[in-house]
C-alpha cells in the first residue's frame, strides 16, 4: 500500500454487533442489581474520589454494559459506601466494586 | 326523591363528578376535609398547557354544582357494607345512606423534608414546587422576597423515581411544572441563570414539549443531565449544589440563591384509611387500586365503589376531569341496573 504519511485513526463507533459482554453477564450473576441504574450520576456526584481519580460507578456500569476495560477506574475507589447510600434504584454500588475486584485478582492468580 | 351518591373528597374530581351527577338527575354529596373546594389546583397558579389561571377554573367548576351539598371540614369518620349499599357516618354527626360511593381524595404531595440531603426546612435558600406556586399567588415569601436572584436551580424528580423515598414511580406531571415554573422565574427575574437538573425528561402531554423548546429558545434554560446529590450552604448563604454532568461524566458544583424542589405526587394516606374501612385494595404502586388498570380505571374491585382522579395514582387536571365523568357514567349505569 502506497504511504501517504498519514494513518486513518480507528474508528470510535460504539459498534453493538462486535462488543464483548462476557464480563458483564458474568458480573450480573453475582450482581443482578446492576440492571436498575438509570444512569443519574448520584453515585458518581458523592464519591471522594471522583474529582482526582474519574472514578464513577455510573461510568463503570455503563462501561460493563459497552464491554470497555474498567480496571483502570476502580484503583481510585476507596470503598467508602457512599455511593451505595444515595442510589435511588437501591444498588448495592460498594457491593458492586467489591465483586469486580475480586474478579480481576481472580484473573491475575489465573 | 333523588338519590344520593357520596363523594369524598372535594378537589377538581369530587367538583367534576358532583356536576355530572347533578345534571342526571341524582344528590351528590360531597365531603371535604379542607375549608373550601378546589383541592391542589387552588393552591395552584397559573395552569399548563395554556396558562390559565387555576382560580378561573375552580370557579367556574365550583359555581355549577350550587345544587350539590357540600360538607367543608368534614370527613369520614365510618363507612359498613349494607345490604346493598353503604351507611356513610361524617365526622359532623351526620349519617347517610348510598347505593354508590365516588372516592375522589386525590393525592398527597411528597415531604420534601424526607429528603435531607436537600435541606428543604434546614436552609432557608430551599423551598418546594408548592411554595413557588403560593408565592406566585400571594407575592409573599421571605425566602424570595427583597433577596438577590443571580441564580436559580430546579431538581426534579424529588420522592419520584426514588427506592429510597419509597416511591419508585414517575411523578408524570414534575417535568412541566419544572420547566413552567422555570419559565415564570425567568419572566420575575430576567437577569437570572436558571438550570433545571434532571435524570429524563417526560413531557408526554398535549403542547408540553413547546414549553421545553420555549424555555430553550426563548428563555435560556440550562438542562443539566445530572441528579442532585447534595445541598450545603455556603459562607457567604448561597447553596452549594452538587450533580454529576452525566453528558461530560464530571462531577459539576454550582452556587445558588434559591433551589426549587419539584416533590412529586404519592397516595393520600387519608385514602388508605378510608379504603381500609371497605377493605379496598392498595395497588403496587401504593395508590387504590382500579378493577381493571385499562379500561376500567373508575370502578374498586368492591360493589358501589367508584374512583376518580389522583387516587388511583397521578394525573394532570384534563385527565381527571376526563375521569371524573367517566366515574359519573358508570355510577349512572351501577345504579339504573
Ligand atoms: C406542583 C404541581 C403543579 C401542578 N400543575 C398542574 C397544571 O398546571 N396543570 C394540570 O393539568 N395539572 C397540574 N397538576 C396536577 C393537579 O394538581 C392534579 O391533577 C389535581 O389536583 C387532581 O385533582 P384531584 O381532585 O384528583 O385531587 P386533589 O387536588 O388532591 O383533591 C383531593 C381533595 O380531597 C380532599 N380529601 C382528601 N382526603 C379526604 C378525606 N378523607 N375526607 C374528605 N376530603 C378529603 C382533599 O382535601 C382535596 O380537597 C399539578 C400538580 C403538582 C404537584
Ligand atoms: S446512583 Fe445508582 S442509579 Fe444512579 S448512576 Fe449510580 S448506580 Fe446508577
Ligand atoms: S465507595 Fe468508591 S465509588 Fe463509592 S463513593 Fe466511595 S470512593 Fe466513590
Ligand atoms: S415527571 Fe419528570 S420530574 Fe417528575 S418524577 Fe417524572 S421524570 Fe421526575
Amino acid at each position: 500500500m502506497t504511504d501517504f504519511g498519514f494513518t486513518r485513526a480507528k474508528s470510535s463507533t460504539v459498534n453493538l454487533d462486535e462488543v464483548d459482554t462476557s464480563l458483564y453477564r458474568r458480573i450480573l450473576q453475582v450482581e443482578p442489581d446492576v440492571r436498575r441504574c438509570m444512569e443519574c450520576g448520584s453515585c458518581s456526584a458523592v464519591c471522594t474520589a471522583a474529582p482526582l481519580s474519574g472514578m464513577s460507578v455510573r461510568k463503570v456500569i455503563h462501561a460493563l454494559e459497552r464491554g470497555v476495560d474498567i480496571a483502570p477506574m476502580l484503583s481510585g475507589c476507596m470503598l467508602c459506601g457512599k455511593c451505595t447510600m444515595v442510589c435511588p434504584r437501591g444498588i448495592n454500588t460498594r457491593h458492586l466494586i467489591l465483586s469486580l475486584e475480586r474478579y480481576y485478582k481472580k484473573e491475575e492468580k489465573a | 326523591m333523588k338519590e344520593n351518591v357520596v363523594i369524598i373528597g372535594g378537589g377538581i374530581a369530587g367538583i367534576e363528578a358532583a356536576k355530572q351527577l347533578l345534571l342526571l338527575g341524582y344528590c351528590p354529596i360531597i365531603v371535604e376535609k379542607q375549608d373550601h373546594l378546589g383541592g391542589h389546583v387552588a393552591e395552584w397558579h397559573k395552569l399548563f398547557p395554556d396558562m390559565t389561571p387555576a382560580k378561573d377554573i375552580v370557579d367556574e367548576m365550583t359555581s355549577e354544582i350550587s345544587g350539590a351539598n357540600v360538607f367543608l371540614e368534614t370527613t369520614v369518620s365510618s363507612l359498613n357494607r349494607l345490604s346493598g349499599g353503604y351507611s356513610v357516618v361524617l365526622s359532623n354527626g351526620i349519617a347517610i345512606v348510598c347505593r354508590a360511593i365516588l372516592i375522589a381524595t386525590g393525592f398527597h404531595l411528597f415531604d420534601a423534608e424526607k429528603k435531607e440531603e436537600y435541606g428543604y426546612g434546614i436552609y432557608n435558600q430551599v423551598i418546594t414546587n408548592r411554595d413557588l406556586e403560593h408565592w406566585f399567588n400571594s407575592g409573599k415569601d421571605a425566602r424570595i422576597d427583597g433577596r438577590e436572584m443571580k441564580k436559580i436551580g430546579f431538581v426534579h424528580c424529588v420522592g419520584s423515581r426514588d427506592l429510597k423515598a419509597g416511591n419508585s414511580q414517575c411523578s408524570k406531571v414534575c417535568c412541566v411544572t419544572a420547566i413552567k415554573q422555570a419559565i415564570e422565574m425567568k419572566e420575575k427575574f430576567p437577569e437570572a441563570e436558571i438550570y433545571c437538573f434532571y435524570m429524563d425528561l417526560r413531557l408526554f402531554g398535549k403542547k408540553y414539549e413547546d414549553f421545553y423548546i420555549n424555555a430553550q429558545k426563548d428563555y435560556g434554560i440550562h438542562f443539566i443531565r445530572g441528579r442532585v446529590s447534595e445541598v450545603g450552604e455556603k459562607i457567604d448563604g448561597s447553596l452549594q449544589v452538587k450533580a454529576e454532568d452525566t453528558l461530560s461524566g464530571k462531577p459539576l458544583k454550582v452556587s445558588l440563591d434559591l433551589l426549587v424542589l419539584m416533590a412529586g405526587m404519592v397516595c393520600n394516606p387519608k385514602t388508605t384509611e378510608i379504603a381500609r374501612m371497605i377493605h379496598a385494595d392498595i395497588d403496587t404502586d401504593g395508590f387504590l387500586r382500579s378493577r381493571n388498570n385499562i379500561y376500567n380505571i373508575m370502578e374498586s374491585d368492591r360493589p358501589g365503589i367508584f374512583l376518580a382522579g389522583t387516587c388511583t395514582g397521578t394525573k394532570t387536571v384534563p385527565e381527571t376531569v376526563a375521569e371524573a365523568r367517566a366515574a359519573v357514567l358508570s355510577i349512572h349505569n351501577y345504579l339504573s341496573r
